[in-house]
């Protein structure tokens, strides 16, 4: 074993050093008593538990992003949370079994087999909110106003929200009735947004169909321009889909009106989370930033894997990432040097500053050590009998 | 940042062809792309930018927003699994196929195959697909010498003449795919940037229409 070997991390995985730990501690402490404050309770998930409960409902999408071991206790599978949503559905669910509607909110380390983008790393610092048993797209409204609040308090100067509604896709793709090597393929194709492929795969289709519709869907994105013409291409094609639109114009409007400075977006391809999500899906981007800082959407089928269908929505942010894009000021004072003085007087005045101040007190093996280069701005010192703080230059 | 577009090129036959089509676009490099060992060139459109970098390359930069758009051949994309990246164009440029070749006469062995390519990944979906176990050597070139030398029984490789083929010995055997050029956009500039790339998107979408390059 070389030297290398015994302090290189593994791809991915990183130490956060002084002083980008302290500033992601901030944000972290001030987004949880933010979503506290709106009535989210803090709940504390393991960060390891059996397999089948952190991948129920979540189709294929964390099953490889999941690390595994076995436990020697049962020789069951576990896995290490690659996302802590199903974990906060699973006590909403199982757990707490509340009646009416439920307000949770987390943060922690997740970890994930494969980076999911190179920005990210493996170990990301997940944070979210999840609002169990509301049905209502008032709801949504809610989550996703905390979830631009988040950003806001990370300090980001420009947010580009996405919506886009899973259940468009689900129905024509439905309705197709397309065999499942097909729907594989118009998925894979959908979701990389290949225009050429979809026209090569669904030239055979009359116009009108569903199928004819799925591919004139690849090609609207855009601003709210695109809603008008998702709403054309989609004129009487199912009661499912006119009221997804319905909701999307609705929310675009009370978000455009709410939140004139976030630019809004859409995109019918978006299928993210295809496995779990089951209506509005929405995600946030931030230039500099080549993958969403923050996503959420509706999920309602998951509780029934646990024994107890809810409506559910929530987002999550990846915090690490939050603080690396933002400007957020955080205004740490310096802090106080204190020599090695066995004077009792001295414990006393170190003992009340400590209350509000940060003070840190030489060592005997401290006597050249510059206070300025230990973070310090003052310093105490003895004069006439009596401690005082000296401003350090 | 945001209000800039950066476009990814590589150099050789498919930059000679895109170039007419970003024209349609608006954008044309202010210097000779050949004559210049600059890898970054501004254009007649002030926001827009160009880099020339390795074809190889291009989907590495687009995924990771180093460029918001890219122009690369369909086999360098499914080899990069094309993972993070949109393709909302087929420029139709650079037409060629993606195929197995052996030598001439020689039948392919029972049992697992030795395949020389520099498409790895590509490579054994296909056998896979085909239900055959492979054994595949990376090479960067000169695909063709590993079945003479004996090193594989088969190669995977761009075919577009067979001339290079024939005059090795080897002769074409299976089709994987017809290969073209295509233009892919990373995802996050796409939705953020939609208002500049859309336009450059629909440019080119309809130079490619009117073959105007032909």
């Amino acid at each position: 074993m070389t030297i290398s070997d015994r302090w290189l991390l593994p791809d991915g995985v990183e130490d956060i050093l002084p002083p980008l730990a302290g500033k992601i501690e901030s944000l972290r402490r001030e987004l949880m008593d933010t979503y506290q404050r709106w009535g989210y309770q803090l709940v504390i998930p393991p960060l390891i538990e059996y397999l089948e409960s952190l991948l129920t409902g979540t189709g294929n999408d964390l099953a490889l992003q999941t690390f595994k071991l076995t436990d020697q206790l049962t020789g069951r599978m576990m896995g290490v949370r690659a996302d802590m949503t199903p974990q906060a559905a699973r006590i909403d669910a199982h757990t707490l079994r509340q009646e009416g509607v439920t307000r949770l909110c987390y943060a922690g380390h997740v970890l994930h087999t494969r980076p999911p983008h190179m920005l990210t790393g493996r170990t990301p610092i997940q944070a979210g909110c999840e609002l169990f048993g509301s049905q209502s797209p008032v709801a949504d409204r809610e989550v996703i106003a905390l979830m631009l609040e988040s950003l806001r308090l990370a300090g980001l100067p420009r947010i580009h929200l996405d919506l886009a509604h899973v259940s468009i896709y689900q129905e024509l793709v439905a309705a197709a009735g397309f065999d499942q090597d097909t729907e594989q393929r118009i998925f894979d194709a959908m979701r990389r947004k290949s225009v050429p492929e979809l026209d090569q795969l669904l030239a055979a289709y009359p116009p009108g169909s569903p199928a004819a519709r799925l591919r004139q869907l690849a090609r609207i994105s855009g601003g709210r321009e695109a809603l008008a013409e998702a709403r054309v291409a989609l004129e009487g094609a199912s009661l499912v889909i006119d009221s997804a639109l319905q909701q999307l114009e609705l929310l675009a409007e009370d978000l455009a009106a709410g939140y004139p400075e976030v630019e809004l977006g859409f995109d019918f391809c978006e299928l993210r989370g295809y496995n779990y999500h089951t209506g509005l899906v929405f995600a946030a981007y931030a230039p500099g930033h080549g993958e969403a800082l923050a996503k959420g959407g509706r999920y309602d089928a998951i509780g029934k894997d646990f024994g107890r269908a809810r409506p559910a929505t929530g987002f999550s942010v990846d915090v690490r990432a939050l603080v690396g894009l933002g400007h957020r000021v955080v205004n740490r004072p310096g802090a106080i040097w204190a020599p090695a003085d066995a004077d009792p007087a001295l414990a006393g005045v170190i003992a009340e500053l400590r209350m509000t101040e940060t003070v840190i007190q030489a060592l005997p093996e401290d006597g050249q050590t510059d206070p300025r280069t230990r973070r310090c701005d003052r310093q105490l010192v003895k004069q006439d009998g009596q401690w005082a703080i000296q401003r350090l230059d | 940042m945001t209000d800039t577009v950066t476009i990814a090129l590589s150099k050789g036959r498919i930059l000679k062809e895109t170039l007419p089509l970003l024209k349609a676009a608006g954008i044309e490099p202010l210097e000779d792309l050949d004559a210049s060992r600059k890898l970054v060139f501004d254009t007649t459109l002030a926001n827009v930018r160009l880099l020339i970098i390795r074809a190889t390359d291009v989907p590495t930069y687009v995924q990771y927003g180093g460029a918001d758009l890219g122009v690369t051949g369909k086999d360098v994309l499914m080899e990069h699994g094309g993972e993070g990246l949109y393709e909302p164009l087929d420029l139709d440029i650079a037409r060629c196929r993606l195929m197995t070749a052996g030598p001439v006469g020689v039948e392919p062995p029972q049992g697992r195959i030795r395949v020389a390519t520099k498409f790895v990944n590509l490579a054994r979906q296909y056998y896979a697909r085909q239900g055959k176990q492979a054994d595949i050597i990376k090479l960067y070139g000169a695909m063709e010498l590993a079945p003479i030398l004996g090193l594989a029984d088969e190669i995977v490789d761009i075919v577009d003449t067979g001339n290079t083929l024939k005059a090795n010995g080897l002769e074409p055997r299976e089709l994987i795919d017809h290969i073209s050029t295509r233009l892919v956009a990373n995802r996050a500039s796409f939705k953020m940037k939609h208002r500049l790339l859309q336009p450059i998107i629909e440019q080119m979408g309809a130079a490619v229409q009117s073959g105007s390059n032909a």
